[in-house]
């Protein structure tokens, strides 16, 4: 941990200079650091222009930023090809984009899609609506009350008919990381596609979509120290060249004419109208941020106040921590209070400065098979401390006797 | 005694652990569902009218503890009155929660849950019994959310 200064970090966030403010919604959200925030204000500044448009110097500027974000995005997930890097609002548009481009052009009644109970709702609404319009069949591999998925009947839920496995990596809710490299693998033997929901993992583990070889994988900015507007669609080339446009509009055409156009090369097919090129720059910037510090020193430091919560949740009275008993889990917990819903228990922490996140998180199968409508969650990043933790705790005894001693 | 703790004191505390009224009514003449999909929260309001007069009223569901002490106290308070009193009463409430001010005739003990307003999130709690109500009273068959 020699090499891992909190304070330092923290010191490049802008937002804690509010040092009554105890942030433990990273998993919604993360802070910026005045380096993305920076980014943003020097290319709106000083070279703001359109891209891939303009013969003068500040647009080819522009382009140029443009396409170094995306070049890093590249080599962050380790993908040899930047043509494979399509921009889009977020994962939850990537999610979306396969299921228009590819999906409904693709799929017909009685095939199948694989999801799990897992999924955040933007990994299961979007494969509904498919499932509504073509016929196909949503499925879904179910999950353990602790946590994990069940994995039993995999082969059983996997038939010639799948077409499509659609997995979260690291749950929104438990924390819990998922064997997907073993997914993608048993996927892979009735040749269904594989689309990978990183937006958890990618803030803290090293994605290498070379060494998955998923087809698809999706993340956003924001939860990784980047803008909102921004995420990623990664996809094999050749996959994306055969899939037809998401949205029609400018930049994505090579040829228009009255009767018929013709589609610019990958990614730009899918990237229809002025890009979001301000959010790609701050993108560009926290990769260059979470490199400076080293992914790997990053994932060490969260399991760490990982480990520390869990030890003093557990030692509450009449805390209930879902998941994280077995396999591998990392900065994202869920629990409850006995006797005090989640809703006033978020509420009693705020007065203390203290932010989580009460709700089902969107994530209502999982709230359904727990038997709970909600939970509070905590979730931590590079910039939160041990002594976070223990104000949390602390807060959370003082407000369960508030509660009983009424 | 911070805001918070002046809002959820006694009165409150006593409703969320002890709920008034908390129990399903076989056949109601009246009854309808409300949702928060922001938290989760489900409730199910019945009630039994009889020559326009709230005879019996009760409330099921989960949800924390001011929905549940705005539920249970609204049970209580609408025994007994007549459907245009209890449509009254709903304004009243209504008003009282997002102005703060407990100022109408009808409010009484209700005045409890006046200090909501203060805290933004949790005006939806407060409210949806109350619109809940609303549409068992209007039977308006969709799920009741508030906003």
């Amino acid at each position: 941990m020699s090499k891992f200064d909190v304070n330092k970090i923290r010191s490049d966030f802008p937002v804690f200079t509010d040092k009554s403010l105890v942030y433990l919604d990273s998993a919604a959200t993360t802070q910026k650091p005045k380096q993305v925030i920076d980014a943003v204000s020097d290319f709106y500044s000083n070279y703001y222009a359109n891209v891939h448009r303009g013969i003068y110097e500040l647009s080819m500027k522009a382009t140029e930023a443009y396409h170094s974000a995306r070049q890093k995005v590249a080599n962050f997930i380790n993908s040899s090809d930047w043509r494979s890097i399509v921009f889009t609002g977020g994962t939850t548009e990537s999610i979306n984009l396969v299921a228009y481009s590819w999906a409904r052009k693709n799929l017909k009644t009685g095939d199948e899609i694989l999801i799990t109970e897992m999924e955040h709702h933007s990994n299961i609404v979007p494969w509904q609506l498919v499932a509504k319009e073509t016929g196909v069949i949503l499925k879904y591999i179910p999950i353990n009350t602790n946590g994990t998925l069940d994995l039993s009947n995999i082969d059983e839920l996997l038939t010639n008919k799948t077409k499509l496995v659609s997995v979260i990596h690291q749950s929104n809710v438990f924390g819990t990381i998922n064997p997907i490299k073993k997914i993608i693998t048993h996927a892979k033997r009735v040749n269904a596609l594989t689309f990978i929901d990183a937006a958890q993992s990618i803030t803290h583990s090293q994605v290498d979509v070379q060494d998955l070889d998923c087809d698809f994988l999706a993340f956003s900015g924001h939860k990784m120290l980047g803008p909102t507007g921004i995420g990623v669609l990664y996809g094999k080339p050749e996959l994306l060249d055969s899939m037809t446009p998401f949205m029609g509009g400018g930049d994505m055409i090579n040829s228009v004419t009255m009767t018929k156009s013709t589609w610019n090369d990958i990614p730009y097919k899918f990237e229809a109208g002025t890009p979001n090129i301000a959010q790609a720059i701050g993108l560009g910037a926290a990769i260059d941020y979470i490199n400076e510090i080293g992914i790997s020193n990053i994932h060490k430091y969260i399991q760490h106040l990982l480990n520390i919560a869990l030890e003093k949740l557990r030692a509450i009275d009449k805390l209930t921590i879902y998941g994280h008993q077995v396999g591998e889990s990392s900065s994202v917990i869920s629990f409850n209070l006995e006797g005090v819903h989640p809703h006033d228990l978020a509420q009693f922490l705020d007065q203390d400065g203290i932010a989580v996140r009460a709700g089902h998180h969107c994530a209502q199968p999982i709230m359904d098979k727990l038997g709970v409508s909600s939970t509070i969650r905590a979730s931590f990043y590079l910039y939160n401390t041990e002594k976070e933790i223990d104000k949390l705790c602390a807060n959370l005894i003082k407000t369960a006797k508030f509660f009983k001693g009424l | 005694m911070n805001e918070l703790q002046e809002l959820y004191q006694q009165v409150i505390i006593d409703h969320n652990h002890n709920p008034r009224n908390f129990h399903e009514i076989e056949h109601p003449s009246h009854s309808a569902k409300g949702h928060n999909p922001l938290c989760g929260d489900k409730i199910d309001i019945y009630l039994t009218i009889k020559e326009n007069i709230i005879t019996e009223v009760s409330f099921m569901g989960s949800g924390c503890a001011i929905s549940k002490a705005s539920s249970s106290l609204m049970t209580e308070a609408l025994i007994g009155k007549t459907v245009t009193e209890a449509q009254k009463l709903f304004d009243s409430v209504h008003n009282m929660i997002t102005s703060g001010k407990a100022d109408a005739e009808d409010i009484g003990k209700l005045a409890v849950l006046s200090g909501v307003h203060k805290f933004p999130a949790r005006v939806k709690c407060a409210i949806l019994p109350w619109h809940t109500m609303k549409n068992a009273l209007e039977k308006k068959t969709q799920t009741a959310i508030t906003e």
